[in-house]
């Protein structure tokens, strides 16, 4: 696998530069994509989100496969192969697909995507990733009318994951949507980050994005989509069912059982900026808010 | 000699304090810089408490009174870095917005738990000196037994705080329980040899 060297990634600074030049030029990425990436950018845009430093984003993961430090993933993650990698999308689908990273890769055109990730824990990053829709690989699935969810399954390897040698949780990491959920717009399949080819300590070569819910929901290194009929019970919910729900919708009204989550530390702002208050639906609520509509979402946390 | 270890120790004991110092300077925190000042003072009051609570039973096991000399010392140390730690919690992270902040320690178990042993460490810092000795007598003892319960406290507190169960904070537990295991075998022997 080639690496990609801190050199070739472009300098945060410049990097913002170039989007600030293209903006003036009247040209944003918006405007010259159609659909629904059209409102993303818009949306992201309109919220000025300024992306952190690639330092952080690439340094500063909760990545258990490769250990609980918020280090261990970089440090660890190195040497960690994605090529071959094969992922499988079965279940409830009239067409099951076995499909590898790199015909991914080749048959969707991956476009930037700038959202906000909030971790359960209480701090917040703003993410340029590259990647689509991932309701455009599941149509080429074709779920039948059974597949109510979807389950999505990462890698076990404890060889090449040493935190898989530790029962923190329960290996392979699972986590799951709705049917409507995963089939968002904002439900993303991620294949890069800051314009270039995904970090492993990230997830490469492929993990989830669903900015609205937190982080932990949006599962790494996926190898199996399953859509399935009945909710699947995530990692998480299986290691603490009252403190990690199904939904884990970011909701400032909500707290976690042991901390709150009203507001949260943006990370890289230094040391005497201040918390921010947490947004309902992480900001997303325009997009997704319907999904839930009559809901108890203290119930269905 | 112990006149000349004192300083020695004292300065030691400021490390924690002096590193954190290095690392704002040197813009060294990463990512969470305010929640690594207040776990790093967080996890030094711990090992406080760890180094306070060995102090006798090194006593005993090494027959030498000269390591008691240094246990107020320690337990002051106990007391400044959960102060800090405290300091960091209330100030540099929530901005004295006391809204919140009183919320979590009423309803959050890790805080409460965590604001109840700074509580308590209050008058054992007060009742420190050879003064209060004095004057508290027998009760001096019985209440400085606290640093028990502020230990179990502390344990749990780090414990409650994690997002699942983990290596470190299980490890302090761990030492905190034989620190305070040792204590009731060594009751015992008092008793036996009178």
């Amino acid at each position: 696998m080639k690496k990609i060297k801190y050199t070739e990634i472009t300098p945060e600074k410049i990097y913002i530069k170039r989007r600030d030049f293209i903006k003036k030029l009247g040209l944003s990425t918006s405007s010259l994509m159609i659909g629904q990436n059209f409102l993303n950018n818009a949306y992201a845009s309109s919220n000025s989100l300024e992306p952190t430093e690639y330092r952080y984003i690439s340094t500063y993961n909760n990545y258990y496969e490769f250990g609980t430090r918020k280090s261990d993933p970089v440090e660890k993650s190195q040497d960690f192969k994605t090529e071959p990698w094969n992922i499988k999308i079965d279940g409830e689908v009239e067409n099951e697909i076995n499909i590898s990273a790199l015909e991914i890769n080749n048959m969707f055109e991956s476009e930037e995507r700038i959202y906000r990730l909030r971790c359960v824990e209480g701090w917040s990053m703003v993410i340029p990733w590259l990647g689509f829709s991932l309701s455009k690989l599941l149509d080429k699935a074709k779920p039948n009318n059974k597949a109510k969810f979807v389950e999505f399954i990462s890698v076990y390897d404890p060889v090449q994951m040493p935190g898989q040698k530790y029962p923190i949780l329960q290996w392979p990491y699972r986590e799951g949507l709705r049917i409507d959920e995963a089939m968002h717009p904002l439900t993303t399949l991620v294949t890069g980050l800051y314009g270039k080819k995904l970090p492993n300590q990230n997830g490469a070569p492929l993990r989830l994005i669903v900015p609205w819910k937190y982080g932990f929901k949006s599962a790494k290194a996926i190898v199996n989509i399953k859509l399935v009929e009945k909710m699947p019970t995530s990692s998480w919910m299986r290691s603490s069912p009252r403190e990690y729900g199904f939904y884990s919708n970011v909701n400032p009204n909500v707290d976690h059982p042991r901390w709150s989550q009203a507001s949260e530390r943006v990370i890289g702002s230094g040391i005497l900026s201040e918390r921010i208050p947490t947004q309902m639906f992480n900001g997303y609520g325009d997009e997704v808010a319907n999904l839930y509509s009559g809901m108890d979402l203290k119930k269905y946390f | 000699m112990i006149k000349y270890f004192k300083p020695f120790v004292f300065i030691l004991c400021l490390w924690p304090l002096g590193i954190i110092i290095l690392d704002i300077y040197y813009n060294n925190l990463g990512a969470e810089p305010v929640k690594k000042i207040m776990n790093h003072f967080g996890e030094w009051t711990l090992i406080f408490i760890c180094l306070t609570l060995t102090m006798s039973p090194l006593k005993r096991i090494t027959n030498l009174s000269f390591w008691i000399k240094f246990r107020r010392m320690l337990g002051l140390f106990v007391f400044f870095y959960a102060t800090v730690h405290l300091l960091t919690y209330v100030g540099l992270d929530y901005r004295f917005d006391w809204d919140p902040i009183i919320n979590d320690v009423l309803k959050k178990k890790y805080i409460f738990i965590g604001f109840s042993a700074w509580l308590l460490l209050i008058p054992l810092a007060i009742t420190s000196s050879q003064k209060m000795i004095k004057i508290l007598g027998r009760n001096w003892k019985n209440l400085h037994r606290l640093v028990y319960v502020i230990a179990i406290f502390g344990s749990l507190h780090y414990i409650w705080l994690s997002k699942t169960i983990f290596f470190k904070p299980l490890v302090y537990t761990l030492i905190i329980v034989v620190l305070l295991a040792l204590r009731i075998k060594i009751k015992k022997r008092d008793v036996n040899y009178g």
